[in-house]
């Protein structure tokens, strides 16, 4: 990629954007890290913060509740990724083939992951599965079915529901782009040598979205084990700390029961799983670009 | 794979783009059923078996824009979404125009660790944010929220821009270069007219994230600054049941990014992967 001399690039250009990530971003990561060595509880203005080490990330670990809320972190994102990538890939490969009324679909298909995610929360709470007046109670029990209170009594399942349905269009859009990347030469001189479909998908095709299929699985992971309005809108956690999050709960240590220096501990160990899954992802940005001239 | 035999081809075709269409209408469908509950009245709304052909009614829009503040937030989210993509660019495109005319050897170094800062959890930032905003006076301020959304917004302004300026062919420069044009020239007549699409489509994008941005808002705000994102949880009970005019609320919220959203639908995907994938 040989450009010549471009004019007009000085060294200055790109300082202001740096600085100024630096101080808003890596600045505070390193206050959390501080405060998480304190014991610094805003409901306890009589006790000045005092350093306590590593006690609250002990205290991570000795807690009760963690193990519960490291589950259902676990199987929140598991199952949300797993589900929007099989879905994805489905919505993806329909949309791959050209046909009258494509550009439509894929208008539609998208548009639940441009909703706000609160105005998804609400109406998914109260439109859908409110068990009275919600449409999918009201037409299971047209049909003799039972009224369920889906949010009360399928609390995880349900927000599963309506994060995959957020997020679906976000896995199907990176895959199509994987699938309209395959050279259609391939794809022809496969049939030619006589593979069904199937074959083709599965020595041609799938290779190829591998690396999509990465990309979109470690983004995809990364952003929705941040998740926080759908769960506070749905569930506010509950019932119990059942729909409890590894984000959640920070924000019920910081916020709610105002033990700064035990919120930033976990707040920690989620940036530290953050920048794994970013150094993960980097690592497959470079891999792609050495092997082609990106 | 069309041609596998004519008529089998062209029926399993077909079927195929049906159920196509199919499935994009039952993912669609809960918007849609939002906005069809926002054109009833709440007794429309409530009726069961839901009524195929009912009044169209605007009142819902007339009660939910007009009272309950409404326009407080909405005005609110304009004003931080805006003035925070504004900054964004300001400090981005220049980067993004270093990054991409003049890369070094720390260019890829650069860019990775502007990646990351947009990957970092706003949970692992939040509490010092509070303890600094708190302290500075900055809690429930314009200028605090616009600051950090600002910083939101950046690595995307960067990758982005840097992926759509290096995609303006050198031909084109140097040609105009041959034909003795100044630094001045070059710029405004090959790179800014070759950007703009790339520059729509990377502000579309960033109001996309910060129009629906949630989590920074609701712990920083209280009743001056909030956007509209936080204006909607208010209806998470279901009390009161004023589902029609929720419906108005919130297609109101919604509609701004899905439209653009759908203009910008062939971007999505750079400024999602960070230009990993176009």
């Amino acid at each position: 990629m040989s450009r010549g001399i471009m004019r007009g690039t000085l060294p200055w250009m790109q300082r202001p954007a740096i600085i100024y990530l630096v101080i808003l971003t890596q600045a505070p990561v390193l206050l959390t890290l501080y405060y998480s060595t304190t014991n610094w509880n805003f409901l306890r203005p009589d006790r000045p913060a005092r350093f306590v080490g590593l006690r609250n990330y002990l205290d991570f670990f000795l807690a009760r509740d963690t193990g519960r809320i490291m589950l259902n972190t676990l199987v929140f994102s598991v199952a949300v990724v797993g589900l929007s990538l099989v879905l994805g890939m489905l919505l993806a490969l329909l949309l791959s083939r050209e046909f009258r009324g494509r550009g439509l679909a894929r208008t539609l298909m998208i548009t639940p992951f441009l909703i706000m995610p609160t105005v998804s929360a609400v109406m998914w709470k109260n439109m859908l599965f409110n068990p009275a007046f919600g449409l999918i109670s009201s037409t299971l029990a047209a049909l003799g079915g039972p009224r369920i209170d889906w949010i009360n009594q399928h609390a995880m399942g349900s927000l599963i529901v309506i994060v995959t349905w957020e997020w679906t269009p976000f896995m199907m859009l990176i895959l199509l782009s994987g699938l309209q990347s395959l050279q259609k030469e391939h794809l022809e001189a496969a049939q030619i040598d006589g593979a069904g479909p199937l074959a083709t998908f599965r020595s041609i095709v799938l290779p190829h979205l591998g690396r999509y299929v990465e990309i979109g699985v470690l983004l995809e992971t990364l952003f929705v084990l941040n998740i926080f309005g759908e769960i506070y809108t749905t569930t506010t956690g509950g019932p119990a700390n059942y729909t409890t999050t590894l984000t959640f709960n920070i924000y019920l240590e910081a916020f709610k029961r105002w033990n700064v220096g035990r919120a930033s501990a976990y707040a920690i160990f989620a940036v530290i799983f953050a920048n794994v899954i970013t150094l993960l992802f980097l690592r497959i940005i470079r891999r792609g670009r050495d092997g082609e001239a990106a | 794979m069309k041609h596998r035999g004519r008529i089998g081809g062209h029926v399993g075709g077909t079927l195929l783009s049906i159920l196509t269409i199919v499935l994009a209408l039952v993912m669609f469908f809960p918007i849609l059923w939002m906005v069809l509950t926002s054109l009833k009245t709440e007794a429309d709304a409530f009726t069961w078996p839901p009524p195929l052909f009912f009044h169209p009614t605007l009142e819902q829009y007339d009660v939910a824009l007009g009272a309950s503040g409404y326009f407080h937030y909405l005005l609110n989210t304009v004003v931080i979404t805006g003035a925070s993509t504004l900054a964004a660019l300001l400090l981005g495109v220049p980067a993004a125009y270093r990054l991409a005319f003049y890369p070094t050897k720390r260019s890829g170094f650069t860019l990775g660790w502007v990646m990351s800062t947009r990957m970092l959890p706003a949970v692992g930032v939040i509490v010092p944010l509070y303890v600094i905003f708190k302290t500075l006076r900055w809690f429930d301020s314009y200028h605090g929220i616009i600051l950090l959304y600002t910083a939101i917004n950046l690595p995307l302004v960067i990758w982005m821009m840097r992926s759509f300026l290096q995609d303006i062919p050198y031909e084109t420069i140097e040609a105009a270069r041959i034909d003795g044009a100044t630094l001045w020239q070059e710029l405004m007549r090959v790179i800014v007219p070759m950007s703009v699409p790339g520059l729509v489509s990377t502000v579309l994008l960033c109001v996309i994230f910060t129009w629906n941005e949630f989590f920074i808002s609701f712990n920083l705000t209280i009743t001056r600054v909030p956007p509209l994102s936080v204006y909607i949880v208010g209806f998470k009970t279901s009390e009161g049941l004023f589902w029609a005019k929720m419906s108005a609320a919130a297609t109101v919220s919604a509609l701004p990014v899905m439209i653009a959203g759908w203009v910008s639908q062939r971007q999505i995907v750079r400024g999602l992967t960070a230009g990993a994938i176009k």
